[in-house]
């Protein structure tokens, strides 16, 4: 049987029908990725626990005790901390780090069944757009292997795209689950800032991290979404808003009102992009959707306000690396000051370096004014610009990224266009609004483009009501599967 | 604001790194480039607007006191590079 072109609410009722055992999915997709290493997805796989599990899980699902998410294979991004198993966060610095500890996502995740196949390769520490930043090689696109697959969840999306996994859980700080998604051709969710815990996940910048899902359909998204969200004390950030059953989608947009940001339509958006958008948004509105032009004006300042409130944070939260608790250190030092600094030189790569410097420097005596404290302010004004486009439409549709999935090596000597690749992502995690990708068409080149859906606050429901309208609605999306 | 070769030497001792010349070199082109292009946000008059630092407006959530078991002291050392009478140890820090 072909699993690679199923997603789970397709291989539950095979696996409830005993048509299929979790043990040969969980076989499958161990076999795809050992077919498929140069494509450096993973970079530690469970063989022999994920088989067990299955075993354990097939004999639930024999009793009629199973969760719901049994056999829902898992590919978890390595800056999850999952126990007694190796977490990386992609850097040198963790490379033999074992947690004694678990995120809450990934317990409650277990506990519904689900089956952790291995983690995921990622720029370090979550600070990259292309998945050049590993320190375990650089991933590659699964629709072309001379591309990167975004970042930094990128192993995560080129594993769900691949078929070496069902699903995948990504972070997403500045777009790093919406644009791997997008160039991937795959499903991928953040939620809502607070909406999940974030207990467990390595924080790269703190207010603005959050963890979500990268799934081959929006209705696995949906349901992975229901099991992960919901208040956790561990998470003194993380929200009381009650979780809503997000996998059960009303069918229609009709009489909805979808916001088209001008400013979103810039000189850099490729135009097989565009005209993809353009496919979507004329969908809708043939749907009985009434489509409304909405004004971001302050879009233009989100990447300069984001690359300093991010990297700020990441100065002081990547602080705690010094080669003391846990984690490399160098050891030939000769004092205690050497040593945190030798240990922090030769454990981080460069681009996580470049951000501590400039988040130190815009954090440092006489320019925290000029700079943090600027984009602070910078930061209530976008914010602002969605409540005021959230007054009249109930949804805004953007592209996720104005270009396709550009090349290895393309983008690596010049950190400034790499950052400004972010472009259209990285005001929902400023405002902390969840925001979706899901495919919307191809280029000329057969490379997936994504459609970005952002929606109010706690409101994931009516984005995926949108997403799983225009999967489902779609003609270009049939057959999107790669084969690898 | 330009950012010299003396400042970014001054910013990587406090963020405890170190680099080469050469890349202390290219990392001033750089910055200067970043920096450049993040004082686009003088073109904004916020003299009037409250910074945003957290968009969850939620205040301190509270928990009761209570006593909880949580790592053992080997669990909690398990990970360190070196460790001794269940200590963090470190290279001498007073000659």
């Amino acid at each position: 049987m072909n699993i690679s072109s199923l997603d789970y609410s397709s291989l539950r009722s095979l696996l409830i029908a005993k048509e299929i055992s979790c043990q040969e999915v969980t076989r499958f997709y161990l076999d795809k990725i050992e077919q498929n290493r140069q494509l450096n997805a993973f970079i530690s796989v469970f063989a022999d626990k994920a088989l067990e599990r299955a075993r354990e899980i097939d004999y639930k699902l024999a009793q009629g005790t199973a969760g719901s998410l049994a056999g829902l294979v898992l590919g978890i991004k390595d800056l999850l901390v999952m126990q007694n198993a190796r977490t990386t966060c992609g850097s040198k610095i963790l490379e033999n780090f074992i947690p004694p500890f678990q995120a809450t996502v990934l317990n409650k995740l277990q506990a519904e069944d689900a089956i952790f196949i291995g983690k995921t390769n990622l720029d370090e520490f979550g600070m990259g757009s292309s998945n050049e930043n590993s320190y375990y090689k650089p991933v590659k696109n699964p629709h072309d292997t001379t591309r990167v697959p975004g970042g930094s969840s990128g192993g995560s999306a080129a594993a769900v795209a691949g078929s070496l996994c069902t699903a995948a859980l990504g972070t997403d700080t500045g777009g790093s689950i919406r644009q791997p998604a997008s160039f991937c051709g795959v499903v991928g969710l953040k939620p809502t800032y607070g909406r999940v815990s974030r207990f467990g996940m390595v924080a790269y910048a703190s207010s603005l991290d959050q963890i979500g899902p990268l799934a081959k359909s929006v209705a696995d998204a949906a349901l992975l979404l229901r099991f992960m969200a919901g208040f956790d004390e561990l998470d003194s950030t993380s929200a009381s808003v009650p979780v809503a059953d997000y996998s059960v989608m009303n069918g229609s947009v009709k009489g909805l009102r979808v916001g088209i940001p001008k400013e979103y339509f810039i000189s850099g958006l490729e135009p097989d992009v565009n005209s993809a958008i353009e496919n979507t948004i004329q969908l809708l509105k043939d749907s009985g959707a009434e489509i409304c032009e909405v004004s971001l004006p302050h879009t233009e300042y989100a990447i300069a306000t984001y690359y300093i409130i991010a990297t700020a944070e990441a100065s002081a939260n990547l602080a705690r690396f010094d080669g003391v608790r846990y984690g490399y250190r160098d050891e030939h030092a000769s004092n205690l000051e050497e040593m945190y600094i030798n240990s922090r030189t030769n454990g981080f790569g460069e681009e996580v370096k470049r951000r501590i410097m400039l988040g130190t420097y815009v954090l440092s005596s006489g320019y925290y004014d000029a700079y943090y404290r600027k984009a602070q302010k910078v930061r209530t004004l976008i914010k602002k610009d969605f409540e005021e486009a959230f007054k009249t439409v109930h949804c805004i549709l953007t592209p996720t990224s104005p270009t396709t999935a550009f090349r290895l090596n393309e983008k690596v000597a010049d950190p400034l266009t790499m950052y400004l690749s972010d472009v259209f992502t990285v005001s929902l995690n400023l405002a902390g609004l969840p925001g979706i990708s899901l495919p919307c068409g191809k280029d000329k080149q057969g490379l997936p483009i994504g459609v970005q859906l952002i929606g109010k606050a706690f409101d994931e429901q009516m984005i995926l009501r949108f997403a799983g309208f225009i999967e489902k609605n779609n003609p270009i999306l049939n057959n999107r599967q790669v084969s690898v | 604001m330009s950012v010299t070769l003396a400042d970014v030497e001054n910013i990587a001792r406090l963020a405890k790194l170190s680099f080469s010349k050469e890349e202390m070199i290219t990392f001033t082109g750089q910055f200067n480039q970043i920096l450049q292009y993040m004082e686009k946000l003088n073109e904004l008059d916020t003299e009037n607007v409250e910074p945003t630092f957290h968009v969850l407006d939620s205040g301190n959530p509270l928990r009761d006191d209570v006593q909880q078991t949580w790592l053992t002291p080997e669990q909690a050392l398990a990970n360190a590079p070196k460790a001794k009478n269940g200590f963090f140890s470190v290279p001498k820090m007073i000659g």
